[in-house]
């Protein structure tokens, strides 16, 4: 692999052609379009080959139903007719922004998702970027003391975080901060039955959210620090960093300036997969921690066949991965002025 | 990345030095030098007979209630590990879970080898519109998250140890297919190839005989990391209840005891660090296999 090359000690690097990002937008969301489609089709046959509907779960939780309310509470929800027309009408609908109702919340679903979203996103988010980083710093210190026992010691636990489940580490984590130190809440996202303002509910909100993000980030601090180190001993031995350290920068700044940004470049692709990763991880985590958020949202669908919430989740969550993927290509245009938009 | 070319229809080359060997002997020689690499196949190897001999070395169903609930270590010798709260002794869940994680680890990661491989083979060899197709579908596999894909999968079946098998597999072959294509879009000119496709050999033929051989260090290297991360995807599946009530689970044995972590948090060390052992003999050996199988990184120092 090589591994391109941006110099960066004058400040201004190059001058930008006017123009690049916008490219890129067009060419990802004319790649997207077909994508989520594609996604919306396969999810929606994917789920009407499952035996049983909701409305066989809710009949079946009240004791019985007769065929007739359950043909109308069928029709009421949009699960009568044939696989096409429903796949038809589920289109028509979506095209003016209505995913439709959730029969086992009595909600739109658009509404129940929304109400669940910005927890995830926040979990989401903050554990990639703790896990960025934290793993980056990791990679770099490894870097520097390539083969020495800093390195080895960093390496070994990088090794160890890598292999354990993450809930395994939530789990003593909750044991050591909530049940022996008793420092930390375990369950839930906020204190119930007390409104909180300014600070006290910034600082609430952080108590609860910090041993799901650590829980979340673990193994990415480990796929990040192994990441960085090859990419930086990779770009070390590229003749501009001899270059650079021959000219007397100091080493600090040959290691950040040089080495570190182009590091970057496979990290930050990686990092636009991750988000994939992370989001589904994420129900591990939620379940664990009582989180309320689409995770568990997504649990609780496939647990009563909740297909219309199911099918909502599934495509924006997949909408969410194309969103961070085009801004993971800016981030590159912007980190080298050489890629051009293709 | 420059695959180091091995010629295969013949099971001997010629090397460069003139002497003849086996393909793959280099390796295997630099394999046998790396004490981390064989500590994870050492680590795996006993994995192996503890799967394949638990009747004998925990004998009874291990999911039976075998003594008091939630003994610690120690408490009894009858249960050297413990039992949890239902009574169930850790130490034969612990040696049957072998059997499970080493099943479905290996499975899933042989279903998204022969899908990834299908896949990444058509597109990189044929190229074209047979690529871009392809690779559309790769693209769309790719943004659904996997986990998601997989919980889905298996709740709309029953959760059944081969249903868990390919869920995960369906969900973890797009990694496979991108790097056998682009492993075939770089040999697919290469003179020996061409070579083959003067002399006359079907496309079939090329691409099993020729191409696949050369593209297989990076395949196999990928294929170690992914039966580790099949393993970790199971655990997480098992332990928000949806395995196969009928086998017991590390992940399983995790999640069914996690009221009882301030009690008895070694319900979830023990498991866990059972996981982490058999996840971790698999990196290290992918990370062996990476070094002894790439020539460009094995000149190199650290």
């Amino acid at each position: 692999m090589d591994l391109p090359i941006v110099a960066t000690d004058s400040a201004p690097a190059v001058a930008r052609p006017p123009g690049r990002f916008m490219p890129a937008v067009r060419r990802t969301l004319r790649q997207a379009i077909p994508t989520v489609l594609g996604i919306l089709v396969l999810n929606f046959a994917l789920l009407q080959m499952v035996p049983g509907d909701v409305v066989d779960v809710m009949a079946g939780e009240s004791g019985g139903a007769t065929m007739e309310s359950m043909r109308a509470l069928r029709e009421q929800f949009g699960l009568a007719g044939s696989i096409g027309e429903r796949l038809v009408a589920y289109l028509g609908n979506l095209a003016t922004l209505d995913l439709g109702v959730s029969p086992r919340y009595n909600a739109p679903v658009a509404e129940l998702i929304l109400d669940r979203l910005p927890n995830t996103l926040f979990l989401v988010v903050s554990g990639l970027a703790v896990a960025i980083v934290v793993g980056v710093l990791v990679g770099v210190a490894m870097a520097t003391w390539a083969g020495r026992l800093p390195d080895r010691a960093l390496s070994l636990v990088n090794l160890l975080l890598y292999a354990t489940p993450g809930f395994c580490i939530g789990l003593m984590l909750i044991l050591l901060f909530s049940v022996k130190l008793g420092w930390l809440p375990a369950n839930g996202h906020a204190t119930i039955g007390v409104t909180l303002a300014g600070g006290d509910w910034l600082l609430d909100r952080l108590r609860y959210a910090l041993l799901p993000i650590v829980t979340l980030a673990t193994f990415f601090i480990a796929v990040y620090g192994r990441l960085t180190r090859a990419a930086m001993l990779e770009v070390r031995q590229q003749d501009f960093v001899r270059t650079a350290r021959a000219k007397g920068l100091a080493p600090s700044r040959v290691m950040f300036r040089h080495v570190l940004r182009n590091a970057l470049m496979p990290i930050t692709t990686m990092a636009g997969l991750h988000f994939a990763a992370l989001f589904g991880g994420a129900a591990v985590t939620e379940t664990l921690f009582g989180w309320p958020g689409l995770g568990r949202l997504t649990l609780d669908a496939v647990m009563t066949r909740d297909f219309n919430l199911l099918l909502g989740i599934l495509l924006l969550s997949s909408l969410l991965v194309v969103v961070v993927n085009m801004l993971v290509d800016l981030l590159q245009l912007w980190l080298d002025p050489r890629i051009q938009a293709r | 990345m420059g695959p180091n070319v091995i010629a295969n229809d013949s099971v001997v080359v010629a090397d460069p030095r003139g002497a003849r060997r086996l393909p793959g002997a280099t390796a295997l020689r630099s394999l046998a030098r790396d004490p981390l690499a064989l500590l994870g196949l050492a680590i795996l190897v006993g994995a192996a007979f503890v799967a394949a001999f638990a009747d004998l070395i925990a004998p009874g169903d291990p999911l039976d209630m075998a003594g008091i609930p939630l003994q610690w270590p120690g408490d009894d010798p009858a249960h050297v590990l413990g039992t949890d709260s239902l009574g169930r002794d850790v130490f034969s869940g612990l040696v049957h879970g072998t059997r499970a994680s080493l099943m479905i680890g290996l499975s899933a990661a042989g279903v998204s080898l022969a899908l990834g491989v299908l896949v990444g083979a058509i597109a990189g060899y044929f190229g074209g519109r047979a690529d871009s197709a392809l690779l559309r579908l790769t693209e769309l596999f790719q943004t659904v998250p996997a986990f998601l894909l997989v919980i889905v999968l298996v709740a709309i079946n029953t959760p059944t140890i081969g249903v868990i098998q390919l869920a995960i597999g369906l969900a973890s072959w797009p990694e496979i297919a991108r790097l056998v294509r682009s492993e075939f879009r770089l040999l697919r000119d290469s003179d020996f190839v061409l070579a083959a496709r003067a002399a006359g050999f079907s496309s079939a033929h090329i691409v099993v005989r020729e191409v696949l051989p050369n593209a297989l260090p990076p395949l196999i290297v990928t294929t170690s990391i992914l039966v580790a991360s099949a393993i970790l995807t199971e655990s997480g599946l098992s332990f928000l209840g949806m395995s196969d009530p009928n086998v017991v689970s590390w992940g399983g044995m995790i999640g069914g005891n996690r009221e009882h972590i301030g009690s008895a948090w070694f319900l979830t060390a023990l498991p866990g660090a059972a996981i982490a052992i058999v996840v971790l003999a698999f990196n290290l050996l992918g990370d062996g296999l990476n070094d002894a199988l790439n020539p460009r990184l094995r000149r190199r120092p650290s």
